[in-house]
């Protein structure tokens, strides 16, 4: 995410994502990060949105983890960077993971591939056995 | 622990959704709605979330839940008030709700459910008016 020039972090924030409750927790906090930012109501919605399957996968798949929130700026422009960690047993199959419908938790497979359609830039890194970290922003348009 | 309401009018289950829900809440919702249509015989059921701010993968797929379980149960489902941000997201993210009625607002969803159960479940486009 350096295309541009240098990313500068006005503003850091860590949430706790270790149980249901703490979802709708990030969701809100996400919320008040984007309209912060400057977001209208499209950006924000997208935002939280995709904040929030992967929220659920922290909880659900990672065992919890934490979320740090970040306001960025990058020469003129504005966004939000969402950092999800966690120290759980990881994904042995990343591309098979990212695919749409695929799915080893009953649900509709479109967390992971959803989120990522809904930001502006997308990462996942996973090591079996120790956990993976998820990151994406949002530019404010 | 706060528990969303489900009001009965007529043959029908109203549901209006006015709190962020976290998953087990939705899980609940589920399962009462799909028991208050056996209960009280309902034919239709209406859910407005107009007060939602988001839809995601796992509301949506109560959404889709409660409609196929009230098909089976030969009750209609409408679903109200979708905010227009949140209707753009959900397509991006890759959520269509197939199978779930759509109408712009209240009146429109009764008049939509109306229609459903005089047709005694007859095919209908997805969103009335």
């Amino acid at each position: 995410m350096t295309k541009g020039g240098r990313l500068v972090v006005e503003k850091d924030e860590t949430v706790a994502v270790s149980s249901s409750d703490d979802v709708v927790r990030v969701r809100q906090a996400v919320r008040a990060r984007a309209v912060e930012a400057g977001f209208g109501i499209v950006d924000q919605t997208k935002l939280v949105t995709a904040a929030s399957e992967i929220a659920r996968n922290t909880v659900v798949y990672g065992g919890g983890g934490t979320l740090v929130i970040e306001i960025v700026r990058e020469g003129a422009r504005r966004g939000v960077q969402l950092t999800f960690s966690d120290n759980g047993p990881g994904i042995a199959d990343l591309k098979a993971a990212m695919a749409d419908g695929y799915t080893t938790g009953g649900g509709l497979g479109l967390g992971l591939s959803g989120a990522k359609r809904l930001s502006n830039e997308f990462s996942i890194e996973s090591t079996p056995g120790k956990g993976t970290t998820v990151t994406l922003a949002r530019w404010k348009l | 622990m706060a528990e969303i309401p489900i009001l009965k009018i007529g043959d029908c289950l109203l549901v209006s959704i006015q709190v962020d829900m976290h998953d087990r809440l939705a899980m609940e919702l589920q399962d009462h709605l799909t028991n208050r249509i056996v209960s009280e015989g309902a034919r239709g059921v209406m859910i407005d979330i107009s007060a939602l701010e988001i839809v995601d993968s796992f509301i949506g797929r109560m959404l889709n839940n409660i409609a196929a379980m009230s098909r089976v149960l030969d009750a209609v489902t409408v679903v109200v008030g979708m905010r227009p941000a949140v209707a753009i997201t959900l397509v991006e993210l890759g959520l269509s709700l197939t199978g779930v009625r759509t109408a712009l607002n209240v009146d429109k969803g009764m008049a939509l459910i109306r229609k459903a159960i005089d047709d005694q479940g007859g095919t209908l486009g997805r969103r009335e008016g």
